[in-house]
């Protein structure tokens, strides 16, 4: 704690206090940076959050478990199946529903589908923070076969509330698997683009290279999570140390650099796509024949206690926290986001570098705004 | 050769005989003057408008888009209707901002862009000035818009802008030296440093072709150094919108702004059309030795297209540099500038000068 | 020595990687072919320009002789996580002369509709569905607030149950 606090410097007269947000292009949402400068060196930063605070924790507490699904969708809003399927798994451990077959390699689809959109997000995000506008582009444009896919199934694009405690909201579209299967091999074609617009690039691995080191021990100590942690070299993917689904029956690695700079975190989520790809390869041909959901009650009450479900969302680790006292609202419901420690490590790790780096340092963290302030 | 065909020379001189005949020498100079001043106001309005629009084509092309399409065909009156939205929007003051400079900024960035244009020659006679020092002339003007940028980055009173201001001081004034030291490659080549005898220098080949690899390289790095000169991306650290927001003109609207943008598209067109002339001969058409027939069917095509088509070429790849890369860093910039370009650079020089001194040029 | 090697290895590793980004970017300036855009009002007259599940707004179908599904039982507004439903309902006698519960006004706010689907999965008589609807733009807002069993409509089931009645 000490050490956190010992970050925070006093402010002198003669600093530059720049205001970065809550409306700026590269805080990509509302979030206010506000920039103790020296020159264009940064000296502090420090986050301020709320601005899109909407109180869904507390929202939680007057909804049923069902329509409770829907609201997390509105955290971090481009990783939405992985959110509904955190609280859908918790309800079905709790009361030990059995989820068939089928429903559990179609939401490892479906993860997988999500992750790669939100990393082509990113990807192209990061581009433009960059000022190569036209990765952006790309970047997009292949995102939008996935969200093809989504909207073919679930008939919307980005917040498809699409699990439901038991299983799937309704059954996926017949042609699915097929176009899954046809993404992945487009979007194999297309990977070695990203290599070579930006990956390779002289000046982006100057721009990111070396940039923002994270200590291993610093992200344990913030609790970074996800690719942002596995760049420092932190093994935190819960699919592999807390398997849920049939993650555990599923070949793929976890990807660690040992850098922990920007780039070390760029690396991280471009070879994650790569085995994104082949987790749905391997996944879609055992999608088996069988029922959508399993047979759940109307009204679901968990017994009286303490849940807690982890899951492993594009951006780190999303912990889903709920105490019942047995009616058919939670009791409490708290989310621990990955975006929330993400983004508080910025001072650390953003301190005495550029006004550029900050932009290339906190583009690297992926943040969404506003799953840090739910 | 007949590239006298397409001769401008004879039709200015007529006019200018003309006008003597009606009135005296003195209006006539003035009426002249106003004549040129109108075509090339005109010009750099019709031009500013369509460099937008190209630039906006190009990039969607890149993208996977169509670009503007809507306003009239192919979206080419696109650009007009931006104009006119521009003019009739406000032009927000900013308070505590001094005035008074941050009405001028805008006017010395376009007017620098606009002196420079004068001594660019488009086509054979068609030159508003042909100075002995022309291209010392068009370096010495281009580099007062910095000051333009300067001021309206300062008045504003915005710490983006002032940001960016900043960053654009020590651009440019680094990049000067680049830009200088490899168009002064040109000026060893052809012994002149007047346009004109430039563009002769170059009708049996351009330098780019007879000055071997060293003019090549020359013309690298002037294609960088003016790119950064001209705060364009990768080098447009000066406005760096996913950092500064809009950098130093963060707090203009209106036709303030337009003035701004116009001017950097006007400075895109110089460099190119600077370009063209020290290393692509100008408007002189493409020849090649021994190809007879070929050479003459070139001959018929005007020198103005030439002119143009090579200058567009040259725009198309600074475009194409933007579109592509990522944005450097303001220290990146720097150590560009003064670790690789200005040392290659110099020793480049020197190579030239010695084989311009022992002739081995063609 | 090895510093200058460096140096212009350096150099042209940076060229020949540059000369990669634009080789792409160049590629697709001269491919018309892949470009993207789709646009927009021109492609309105093309039959499906969503997907036939797209969640566009929640609508009631009406049979061609202007019944629907609805009981009016209410459980959809229960399940609406926002309250985007409000059923208003009506007493009517029915063959027998009982007085039976009827659907007034199935009231849909679409201004407030999250697009969860519960209302929809949970009805019992499947009287809800998707419409495929999604130029929702309007000047007032008052005017996404629908009422989704059309004028002079009925309960498909109560007809059904008359018509048995009859005969
Ligand atoms: S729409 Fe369905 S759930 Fe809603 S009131 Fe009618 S029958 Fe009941
Ligand atoms: S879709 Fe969800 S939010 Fe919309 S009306 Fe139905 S239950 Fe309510």
């Amino acid at each position: 704690m000490s050490e956190v606090i010992k970050n925070y410097i006093v402010r002198e007269n003669e600093d530059y206090i720049v205001n970065m947000g809550p409306q700026h292009p590269s805080t990509h949402g509302v979030l206010r940076l506000e920039l103790v400068l020296s020159g264009e060196t940064v000296k502090q930063v420090v986050p301020h959050i709320g601005y899109i605070h909407r109180g869904i924790e507390k929202m939680c507490e007057y909804d049923t478990y069902k329509q409770i699904v829907h609201l997390t969708d509105r955290m971090d809003y481009l990783s939405a199946h992985i959110n509904n399927e955190a609280v859908c798994l918790l309800v079905e451990n709790a009361l030990e529903i059995e989820v068939p077959e089928r429903v559990k390699y179609i939401r490892v689809v479906l993860d997988e589908l999500t992750r790669i959109a939100s990393h082509q997000l990113w990807w192209s995000a990061y581009g433009m923070d960059l000022g190569a506008l036209t990765a952006f582009f790309y970047g997009m444009r292949d995102r939008e076969k996935i969200l093809d896919i989504f909207e073919e199934s679930f008939g919307s694009r980005l917040l498809h509330s699409f699990n439901t405690p038991g299983g799937l909201m309704h059954d996926v579209h017949p042609n699915f698997q097929k176009h899954a299967m046809e993404f992945v091999k487009y979007f194999r074609k297309k990977l070695p683009e990203y290599k070579q617009l930006l990956t390779d690039n002289v000046i982006f691995r100057n721009r990111t290279q070396g940039i923002g080191v994270m200590s291993r021990e610093t992200a344990i100590a913030y609790g970074v999570t996800g690719p942002s942690g596995r760049g420092s070299g932190f093994s935190c993917d819960v699919r592999k140390i807390a398997p849920y689904g049939v993650y555990d029956q599923l070949e793929f690695e976890q990807i660690l650099y040992e850098q922990g700079d920007s780039f070390a975190r760029y690396m991280v989520r471009m070879k994650e796509m790569e085995q994104s790809l082949n987790i749905i390869e391997q996944a879609v041909d055992k999608i088996t024949d069988g029922p959508f959901t399993a047979k759940v009650k109307p009204i679901i009450k968990l017994p009286e206690g303490e849940y807690y479900q982890r899951v492993e969302t594009a951006r780190g680790e999303l912990g889903v926290y709920v105490v019942s006292d047995g009616k058919k609202f939670p009791y409490r419901v708290r989310f621990r986001s990955p975006n929330f420690s993400n983004l508080f490590v910025l001072n650390t790790i953003a301190r005495g570098h550029l006004i550029a780096d900050l932009v290339a340092i906190s583009g690297s963290l992926d943040l969404v705004i506003p799953d840090i302030d739910r | 050769m007949n590239d006298h065909i397409y001769d401008f020379s004879q039709l200015t001189r007529h006019i200018d005989e003309s006008l003597r005949a009606a009135m005296s020498p003195t209006w006539a100079v003035v009426v002249e003057l106003v004549i040129i001043g109108l075509v090339f106001l005109t010009f750099y309005a019709l031009l500013g408008l369509f460099l937008v629009y190209a630039e906006r084509k190009v990039c969607a092309l890149m993208q996977n888009r169509i670009g503007p399409n809507r306003v009239g065909k192919w979206g080419l009156l696109q650009t007009i209707a931006d104009l006119l939205k521009l003019l009739t929007k406000e032009l927000v003051y900013i308070e505590r901002a001094d005035k008074f400079l941050f009405n001028l900024a805008p006017f010395i960035v376009i007017i620098a862009s606009f002196m420079a244009i004068a001594a660019i020659p488009f086509a054979k006679g068609l030159q508003a000035i042909d100075l002995n020092i022309g291209i010392f002339y068009i370096i010495a003007v281009t580099s007062v818009g910095v000051i333009g940028i300067l001021i309206g980055g300062w008045a504003s009173n915005s710490k983006y802008s002032l940001i960016g201001a900043m960053r654009s001081g020590a651009q440019v004034i680094s990049y000067e030296l680049s830009v200088g030291l490899s168009l002064l490659s040109v000026v060893i080549f052809s012994g002149s440093m007047q346009l004109s005898e430039i563009i002769r220098s170059q009708a049996d080949g351009w330098w780019i072709f007879k000055g071997h690899i060293p003019a090549f390289i020359a013309f690298l790095i002037y294609l960088v150094a003016a790119t950064a000169e001209i705060n364009r991306g990768p080098f447009d650290l000066a406005e760096a919108e996913s950092e500064l927001t809009a950098g130093f003109h963060t707090e203009y609207s209106g036709i303030k702004f337009a003035f701004f943008f116009l001017a950097e598209y006007i400075n895109m067109f110089i460099v190119a059309s600077i370009a063209t002339t020290m290393f692509l001969g100008g408007w002189l058409p493409l020849h090649i030795d021994h190809w007879a027939a070929f050479n003459r069917v070139m001959d018929y095509i005007p020198s103005i297209v030439w002119f143009f088509a090579k200058t567009f070429f040259i725009i198309y790849v600074i475009m194409w540099f933007k579109w592509t890369f990522p944005r450097l860093r303001i220290d990146q910039l720097l150590t560009l500038e003064w670790k690789y370009l200005l040392p290659l650079n110099l020793i480049n020089t020197i190579v030239i000068a010695f084989i311009v001194m022992m002739g081995w040029h063609f | 020595m090895s510093g200058i090697i460096k140096y212009f290895a350096d150099i042209l590793h940076g060229l020949k990687t540059l000369w990669a980004g634009m080789r792409i970017t160049g590629k697709y300036f001269v491919s018309p072919g892949e470009i993207v855009t789709e646009q927009y009002p021109e492609i309105r007259h093309k039959k499906q320009i969503v997907s036939d599940r797209f969640k566009g707004e929640v609508i009631m179908p009406h049979d061609e002789n202007n019944q629907h599904n609805c009981t009016g039982c209410g459980v959809c507004e229960l399940n609406c996580p926002n309250g985007s439903i409000e059923i208003i309902t009506k007493r009517i006698p029915d063959e027998n002369g009982k007085m039976v519960r009827v659907i007034d006004k199935h009231i849909y706010h679409l201004s407030m509709c999250t697009f969860c689907g519960l209302c929809i999965k949970v009805c019992p008589t499947q009287a809800l569905a998707w419409g495929q609807e999604f130029e929702h733009a309007v000047y007032d807002r008052t005017k996404l607030t629908k009422v989704l069993n059309k004028p002079g409509s009925s309960y498909k089931g109560l007809s059904s149950k008359k018509k048995e009645a009859k005969s």
